[in-house]
């Protein structure tokens, strides 16, 4: 597999607050690279870097063997961009906001317009073409969004939580597509929140915390890490923090953190411990609803790496 | 070139989509100078109506010459019209009636002062209703003073060389002389003021400029917080080029608002703009100079709003300073400063071509591409920094 994109040492600090600190990965052809991190982790700032839009403190991105940075219109051209915001003109419609995205460039003007029917095509927006883009809904601006990142047929696909607010319908159709880009040889990076979404179309994943990278590697690689830990999800009455603070400080649990109401652990035997925790949660005051033991998977691999849920 | 046109393109087409364009490139500006020009000046279309007193209260032979060689000329040419007052209360009762528009007052002594070596001072009593006709009248004073002034010294230095002549008898010579041409150059040279209705068409046209311009140019701040500024530095596209086509668009939007207002304004107000390509050399550098200023304003803001809160009171100030809004030629000291505005460079500009001299208006032309080279530089210098932020 030939190296497309190569990022080394990028680090980069607000006032004294270092928010990426020495990141480095590297993505081949026709892979699909996953971030994965909790919001502030730094992905997004990571990423702004390797597009060359904001300039690191120190470190280095390479795009198809040339250095790249700011002002080198080589490596910028090979590079398709979904940012996390949506980047469109809202008072131009889709077809306007392609058509000059195109130009920007240097799409000849006769190849243009079966581009921009491709990319609509492609998110299925074909039928909304032509309204202005502040009459879309949020999830068909997200489409737009990454449509207007296809126009170029890149190289290199760099893609920040694209699937944010859109349907489940959709998103599947969008992973699908990300997924087509990258057998057909693109090199992709792919920020996201989803667990669901990094485990299916994720060949590589790097955990982000803290704006470092704390592990990397196959989802495989990643949950043997975690050896024999499992994962145990409760849900429970009560201050979810609170229970999750005291269960910590049981012997045997790895980490613990409320989510979505309920406490998630990390535990290194989850049928010998469940009595102690229901004991003493029980002591505790804390009403039980349920516990659950999962298999390992990327959600247990990411809060035994940093102690926190990947949604907070 | 291509990319800055795609950008000069996309940002026209924004703009003209937003009604602010109409507003401050044409109704406003056009609005404003039809009420100034109402009130304060005289009918459409006609030429400055001049009244002017004399009071020689001097008696000796400067004051004479001012009057017989400077004033009753321009009487006798019709430019303007010269009446004698019998001593200051008269001159200053009668210019208060608006009988007249402003009285020239030659004080007693006035020839021995100067042949004493000191420096000669006409004094203006002006009508404040009659601001163009003032300073008309101050400027042709002063050209006076500097050339009795020049006199003055050429007698110092004449005795200092050692002539035989007492001082009295050499001022008596200098002031025997008729009037030196030059004199009557300067006048008429200061003589090129814009008449009302063009002063203030011209003036607030300038004015809103600044905030016709200011839009497109605070559209990259807008596109930063938008995020789509991000995909413009994601694209193949150097920051210089993002620079170039915002303010292309700015100035296009810009000199295409002044040359509708100079052709609505002629048709509508009678104003005279003058020749075109006078006109539109005048009208292409000062928008580029004001398309500098707003973007040099804008790269040290963070966001769109702050910037045209600070364009506003830079244009507001400049606009003030600059005789934008009212004709400031008359305040003295002010009337100096007002030359680091493009305002008065623009106006000065157009008063110039329609004294009938194109090559005149060279140097506002300069004067004015120096502002937007100056500013522009300021602005990409910033661009970096910002952009990186
Ligand atoms: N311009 C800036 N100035 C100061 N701090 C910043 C700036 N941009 C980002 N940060 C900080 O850097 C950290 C990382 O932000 P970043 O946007 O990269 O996170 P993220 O992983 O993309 O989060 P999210 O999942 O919410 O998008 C955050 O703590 C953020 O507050
Ligand atoms: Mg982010």
């Amino acid at each position: 597999m030939e190296k497309v994109v190569a990022v080394v040492g990028l680090t980069k600090s607000y006032g004294d607050v270092k928010v990426v600190d020495d990141v480095s990965f590297s993505i081949g052809e026709g892979e699909v690279y996953g971030l994965l991190g909790p919001n502030g982790a730094g992905k997004t700032t990571t990423i702004s870097m390797v597009m060359g839009i904001l300039r690191p403190d120190a470190g280095e991105v390479s795009v198809g063997g040339i250095p790249h940075g700011p002002e080198e219109m080589r490596t910028k051209a090979l590079i398709g961009f979904v940012p996390q915001q949506n980047a469109l003109y809202e008072d131009l419609t889709a077809v306007e906001n392609l058509h000059f995205f195109a130009k920007l460039y240097g799409i000849p003007r006769a190849e243009a317009g079966g581009r921009v029917d491709e990319v609509l095509a492609a998110v299925g927006l074909t039928d909304r073409a032509n309204e202005a883009v502040s009459q879309y809904s949020g999830g068909m601006a997200r489409r737009a969004n990454i449509a207007a990142g296809l126009m170029n047929r890149p190289r290199f696909l760099v893609l920040d939580e694209p699937t944010a607010g859109v349907d489940p319908q959709s998103r599947s159709a969008i992973l699908e597509h990300v997924r087509a880009l990258a057998d057909s040889g693109v090199a992709v990076l792919y920020t996201t929140h989803y667990m669901e979404e990094a485990e299916r179309l994720c060949d590589r994943i790097g955990v982000l915390d803290d704006g470092r990278l704390v592990a990397e590697g196959t989802r495989r690689e990643l949950v043997t890490r975690l050896g024999e830990r499992d994962r145990i999800d409760l849900a429970v009455d009560g201050s979810a923090g609170d229970a999750a603070r005291l269960l910590e400080a049981l012997p045997g649990v790895h980490a613990a953190a409320a989510k979505d109401g309920g406490v998630e652990l990390s535990v290194d035997n989850a049928s010998e411990l469940s009595p102690a925790i229901v004991r003493t949660l029980a002591e505790e005051g804390f009403e039980m609803r349920s516990l659950q033991v999962r298999e390992p998977d990327l959600e247990a691999v990411f809060l035994s790496l940093t102690g926190k849920a990947l949604r907070d | 070139m291509r990319v800055i046109a795609a950008i000069t393109a996309k940002d026209l087409r924004q703009r003209l989509k937003d009604g602010s364009l109409l507003l401050f490139g044409l109704v406003l500006p056009l609005g404003m100078a039809f009420l100034f020009a109402h009130l304060l000046g005289d009918g459409p279309g006609d030429g400055l109506d001049i009244r002017y007193l004399v009071v020689d209260s001097d008696g000796g032979g400067l004051g004479g010459v001012f009057v017989d060689d400077v004033l009753r000329p321009l009487d006798e040419d019709g430019v303007i019209s010269l009446e004698e007052a019998a001593d200051t209360e008269e001159a200053e009762h009668l210019v208060e009636e608006g009988e007249a528009d402003a009285a020239f007052l030659l004080p007693q002594g006035f020839s021995d002062t100067v042949a004493g070596g000191d420096r000669a001072v006409i004094e203006i009593v002006g009508s404040a209703d009659s601001a163009v006709q003032v300073q008309i009248a101050r400027e042709i004073a002063d050209s006076f003073a500097v050339e009795a002034d020049a006199s003055r010294t050429a007698v110092l230095e004449a005795l200092e060389a050692g002539a035989d002549e007492t001082p009295e008898a050499l001022s008596q010579r200098v002031r025997e002389q008729p009037a030196p041409l030059s004199l009557v150059d300067d006048t008429t040279a200061d003589w090129r003021e814009l008449d009302t209705a063009t002063y203030y068409a011209a003036g607030l046209a300038y004015f809103f400029l600044f905030f016709v311009v200011m839009s497109s140019v605070t559209g990259i701040l807008d596109e930063r917080r938008d995020g789509t500024l991000a995909r413009l530095l994601a694209a193949p596209v150097r920051r210089s080029a993002i620079l170039a086509g915002k303010s292309l668009s700015a100035t296009i939007v810009g000199a295409a608002g002044l040359f509708v207002l100079a052709a609505v304004s002629s048709l509508v107000l009678g104003s005279q703009w003058g020749p075109l390509p006078g006109v539109a050399a005048l009208v292409v550098s000062g928008t580029l100079a004001a398309v500098g200023i707003t973007a040099a304003v804008v790269t040290f803001s963070s966001s769109s709003e702050q910037a045209t809160n600070r364009i506003s009171v830079v244009a507001f100030g400049l606009g003030l300073l600059g005789g934008g809004l009212f004709p400031v030629a008359q305040l003295g000291a002010l009337s100096v400063l007002s030359f680091a505005t493009p305002h008065r460079w623009f106006l000065h500009g157009l008063a110039e071509l329609g004294g009938g001299s194109f090559a005149a208006v060279l140097v506002p032309v300069l004067v004015l591409s120096a502002m937007a080279v100056v500013t522009g530089a300021l602005s990409l210098f910033r661009l970096g920094r910002m952009l990186n932020a």
